[in-house]
């Protein structure tokens, strides 16, 4: 037959002649067992897995922060990539955190002369802060780093994506199902949108079991290669147990505070959808709230973010419906994602991004969140330290804080002789017209301009007084401090999370 | 106030400061200081220290301070105590430690 003679065939999109059996591979006989041995994906060595990828000068690499401090795969990859000559890098990790202090050196070596993250703790960010690179670290909220990686701004050359389990075609995963004591970090969120969106993607693997490793974070048509190595983390570094539940009295006053001005504010009904923090009192107020909820007898329709046990608790008690998941905060979360039906995991577009309508802060209700600082625009910090060195993260501070109906912002007054609430702080993360209550130890305080709250507040008896007052309270205790001494130099460039330029954080001043 | 001997009091907890005073030849305090406050309130702390012991007539000494985020109730009291020890003296007059 003469396939050129089929009518407006050759207007047909993939159409590639005619088909000759010599042109096809000769289709394998070997039991399934034996073919997965041999995966054309499952390189011998990540030297070959980066040679394979293209990786040249010039170009940008990305990492995700699920294994915390016990993440080898930064380490690990960056080492090899300098012993292979290639310089000038753009590394955007979703976060760093201390274990990747050794990256100093690279950066000295120019491998990597940019970064782009949402945190920077330890060794590296006071390097940072003492003027080690000379481009800024560009510092992205996680629903900020979504949409530029989803819009294309942000593009990946190469994702190294660390995870627990993977099969030989790529399907990987935050855990694994048949070794108890392996690294184990439950949601892969924040490495998901990096695997579909880079044009590389090579999957770094302690553990590679059996096709099909479903459910699965990462599907294996967003997987280029795998590599095996003895270990990507440190279980230890990676996730604790169980998050601990404060036995702080100040930290438990400021919970049940907090916990009390939710159940005032009109927000707490049937069907509420909210988001709790890590912090002690944000862990806190998750228990005080779940009292109020049996008391009450309502339910939440999800609970959203950085997940832990507490949150695990109250789904396995029926009274938390759905969990949505883009980073696990310790092994319940983890082993609840492995074996409750509607604990889901989602990626960081899902969870914050700016472009994506449907993100899941947009949904919430409330939302509880930690301040190292916050002044009396109600603009907060949780970027720099008091001393004005980079020590933390921004996270999902700003997108859950302009998702939510109701932000409540828990913090101490006084942290030693640092007071929490200040005329101006070191450096804006969240805008201060996207929070709406200040909890702390000495008291309440309502935005102006949310008035209505304020009244519901005074109504039901809770200890509401202004912020001015906060500040001038802090001060009467431990005096007036003096502002932190920097240099005109930036080092570190605020992307608020329409990925605009909020603030900068500048050199500090050396004596 | 004489100082003839080595005076500690403090402890390194947080929110507290140790000062240690020693004997000095030659007039004036010489004073060194640590603190995790330094650049918010170093300068307060010193002169905390400084007016402490100018109140009680301390004209030559040694001072070496390590802050941990004491308030200045907590510095005066401790540079006190110290200098009282340094001086090898019990006269101790009880009174509520005003701010500076």
């Amino acid at each position: 037959m003469d396939i050129t003679k089929i009518p407006h065939i050759n207007e047909v999109s993939a159409f590639h002649g005619e088909y000759n059996p010599a042109d096809c591979p000769v289709k394998s006989t070997e039991r399934f067992d034996d073919r997965q041995k041999h995966s054309k994906k499952v390189l011998p060595s990540l030297e070959e897995a980066i040679r394979r990828s293209g990786l040249k000068d010039g170009m940008t690499i990305s990492f995700h922060h699920h294994f915390r401090n016990g993440d080898f795969v930064v380490n690990m990859v960056v080492d090899q990539i300098a012993k292979m000559g290639i310089k000038n890098l753009t590394l955007a990790a979703s976060s760093l955190t201390d274990c990747h202090w050794p990256l100093i050196e690279h950066i000295k070596n120019g491998v990597i002369t940019h970064i782009e993250t949402s945190g920077l703790r330890g060794k590296l960010a006071e390097a940072v802060s003492r003027g080690l690179m000379d481009f800024p670290i560009i510092f992205r909220s996680h629903g900020g780093r979504a949409a530029a990686i989803e819009s294309g701004e942000l593009h990946i050359d190469v994702a190294f994506l660390g995870a627990p389990s993977c099969d030989p075609y790529g399907n990987a995963n935050g855990y694994n199902r048949d070794d108890e004591n392996a690294s184990c970090c439950g949601s892969l969120g924040y490495a998901m949108l990096d695997a579909q969106m880079a044009d590389k993607c090579i999957i770094i693997t302690d553990h590679l079991v059996n096709f099909p490793n479903a459910p699965f974070s990462i599907p294996e048509s967003n997987v280029d290669y795998v590599v095996v190595v003895d270990n990507i983390g440190d279980p230890k570094g990676i996730m604790s147990g169980a998050t601990r539940y404060t036995k702080n009295p100040k930290e438990l006053l400021i919970a049940k505070t907090a916990a009390e001005v939710i159940e005032a504010s009109g927000y707490f009904e049937d069907n509420f959808t909210m988001q709790m923090g890590s912090g002690g009192a944000s862990l806190a107020t998750a228990r005080f709230l779940r009292d109020k909820m049996i008391a009450k007898d309502i339910k939440c329709r999800f609970a959203l973010g950085g997940i832990t046990g507490q949150i695990v608790q109250m789904h396995e008690e029926g009274l938390v419906k759905k969990i949505l998941d883009v980073q696990s905060f310790d092994l319940i979360a983890a082993n609840s994602l492995k074996n409750n039906r509607f604990h889901q995991q989602i990626n960081a577009s899902y969870y914050a991004g700016y472009l994506n309508g449907g993100a899941a802060v947009n949904q919430l209700d409330f939302v509880i969140l930690s301040a190292l600082e916050i002044d009396v625009n109600f603009n907060v910090n949780v970027m720099t330290g008091s001393d004005g060195v980079i020590r933390g993260a921004v996270g999902g501070h700003p997108d859950t804080a302009a998702g939510a109906s109701l932000t409540v912002v828990t913090a101490p007054l006084l942290r030693g002789r640092i007071p929490t609430v200040c005329e101006r702080v070191n450096t804006i993360c969240t805008p201060g017209s996207t929070i709406d209550v200040l909890v702390t130890d000495q008291g309440v305080a309502v935005n102006p301009n949310r008035p209505e709250l304020k009244e519901k507040l005074i109504a039901a008896g809770l200890p509401v007084t202004t912020i001015e007052k906060l500040k001038e309270r802090a001060e009467r205790i431990v005096g007036k401090p003096e502002p932190i001494q920097y240099t005109d130099r930036i080092v570190g460039v605020l992307m608020y999370r329409n990925n605009t330029v909020i603030d900068v954080i500048r050199q500090i001043k050396e004596d | 106030m004489k100082i003839i001997t080595t005076g500690v009091a403090g402890t390194m907890e947080s929110s507290d400061i140790i000062v240690r005073i020693e004997p000095k030849e030659t007039n004036g305090i010489e004073l060194e200081l640590e603190s995790d406050v330094m650049q918010q309130f170093g300068k307060q702390i010193e002169k905390v220290i400084r007016e402490t012991l100018d109140e009680l007539g301390v004209e030559a000494a040694y001072v070496n301070a390590v802050d941990k985020g004491a308030l200045d109730c907590t510095v005066a009291a401790r540079t006190m105590a110290a200098a009282y020890r340094a001086a090898n003296s019990t006269d101790y007059v009880f009174k509520e430690v005003t701010k500076k």
